[in-house]
């Protein structure tokens, strides 16, 4: 892996031809006086998975947050499924899911009300039957009138990916979705968040050779949110990638 | 359902299921009720007096309401699912405006027979009172659910939505105290100039339910 960043021109020519599910150049995020993102680029083909690498404080989550619509960027230009971010996001709305570290479950409704709630505000087309199959499919039908309060926190993760997938969505934003998930669960979510689930996705892990396994593409951010590294994950080896997880953030 | 519905039935679920705001402002507006009881030495009032006080305690009851209007998207996420469906920022305008309506109508509905036994001698303006009272919530949420969207996300969020509210909220409440002063005037209601200010009241109402359809969607952007 080299230390600068590696774009292909070659390879980005032939990408651009086939309308990239994401586009991003020269991305910067700042919050205040701290840079979270600094020059970020990035192409990712529709049907691909991009494994987001990097330590804490790398600006991953600041990433998919710009992706998801909910954070503007400072500097730079950004596209998503066709549509230029922040101008467009209103057609990009609804064709995004995002499993994050919150789950974004209301405590107070129970996991079946959550998920009739978000399924109201997509216009998702015979609820219940799609909530039925997808609590189900994840093991969590007899959780369904259960207050999302008293969930667990693998059991609220297996919650938050029906509500990512509910509509389901074209891109998928995966913020450590395992993080709280037994391999039992982890295994009954791969088909709805997994690679079988034949979407985009932007996968961020810290399981690196997991992430890189994975995917086909990877983005390797260092502490100071700078890219280290762009490309296939084919050519990114898990040493290289924790090389980039040194300093201080 | 459309998302104006489902948000406004998802709060008033939550509501029903914690009581998070509507016992809170009842208990606070008859605490109010006794300390003016008592505060003012007056067994009867009247006129002016007779309507500050009931719309004084009205508003700040609706502060505690206003404060805690946004709590649960910000703490729970809320914000983020609603702002990444394709949902217009208008519709949860509308529903958390709706919302604090029907919070300010219930609250009401205990305030007003409390605020007849505590205070009135004649309860015949209690009923125009009513109506008084539901144009005024209207200006009131309109306002509120701007402020509290403001103040949500900043830490002194207790301090800075009654300091915007309040000076928002002052046309609301002389043209509701205009109107109230005649209908819980001594010896009667009186009605002469209750329509002058009612037009106030749904002019001041009609502008800010017009701003805040306006700006709503960049006060939800980042």
């Amino acid at each position: 892996m080299a230390d600068a960043v590696i774009v292909q021109p070659r390879e980005r020519a032939e990408a651009t031809a086939s309308a990239p599910a994401i586009r991003a150049s020269g991305l910067v995020r700042e919050y205040g006086d701290l840079v979270a993102l600094d020059g970020v680029s990035l192409e990712l083909a529709a049907g691909e998975t991009l494994a987001v690498l990097g330590p804490n404080g790398a600006g991953k989550t600041t990433l998919v947050r710009i992706l998801a619509t909910l954070l503007r960027p400072t500097a730079g230009a950004v596209s998503v499924l066709g549509c230029e971010l922040p101008r467009q996001a209103w057609r990009a709305r609804g064709r995004i899911g995002l499993v994050g570290h919150d789950p974004l479950l209301y405590r107070d409704l129970t996991v079946a009300e959550n998920l009739r709630f978000c399924a109201a505000l997509h216009r998702v087309e015979e609820p219940e039957t799609r909530i039925e199959r997808l609590l189900a499919s994840v093991g969590l039908e007899r959780r369904a009138g259960e207050l999302a309060r008293n969930l667990s926190a693998g059991m609220a993760q297996r919650a938050a990916v029906c509500r990512a997938v509910l509509h389901e969505p074209e891109l998928l934003l995966l913020d450590e979705p395992r993080s709280h998930l037994d391999p039992e669960a982890a295994a009954l979510a791969e088909p709805l968040i997994g690679r079988e689930a034949g979407v985009t996705r932007v996968l961020i892990s810290h399981d690196v050779p997991a992430a890189l396994e994975e995917s086909d593409r990877a983005l390797l951010l260092d502490v100071r949110g700078r890219l280290r590294y762009e490309g296939p994950s084919r050519d990114l080896s898990p040493g290289d990638a924790r090389a980039a997880y040194g300093g201080r953030p | 359902m459309s998302p104006f519905r489902a948000i406004l039935a998802k709060d008033l679920r939550v509501e029903l299921r914690t009581l998070q705001s509507l016992p809170g402002m009842a208990l606070f507006a008859m605490t109010t009720f006794v300390l003016f009881r008592f505060g003012l030495d007056r067994t009867s009032l009247s006129g002016s007096l007779a309507a500050g006080v009931i719309l004084a305690t009205v508003l700040f009851a609706a502060l505690l309401a206003i404060n805690r209007l946004f709590v649960a998207e910000r703490d729970e996420g809320g914000f983020d699912a609603i702002r990444m469906a394709p949902v217009d920022g208008t519709a949860l305008f509308a529903a958390k405006a709706a919302a604090l309506v029907i919070y300010l109508v219930a609250l009401e509905l205990v305030l007003l027979p409390a605020f007849g036994f505590l205070f009135l001698d004649d309860w015949a303006g209690l009923a125009p009172l009513a109506g008084v009272l539901v144009a005024a919530d209207v200006g009131l949420a309109a306002t509120g659910v701007l402020v509290s969207a403001i103040g949500v996300n900043s830490r002194a969020r207790d301090l800075l939505v009654p300091l915007l509210l309040l000076p928002l909220a002052v046309p609301v409440m002389i043209a509701a105290a205009g109107a109230g002063e005649s209908l819980l005037a001594a010896g009667g209601p009186s009605y002469d100039d209750v329509g002058k200010w009612l037009a106030i009241l749904a002019l001041y109402d009609l502008v800010f339910v017009a701003i805040g359809y306006a700006v709503y969607d960049f006060l939800l952007e980042d």
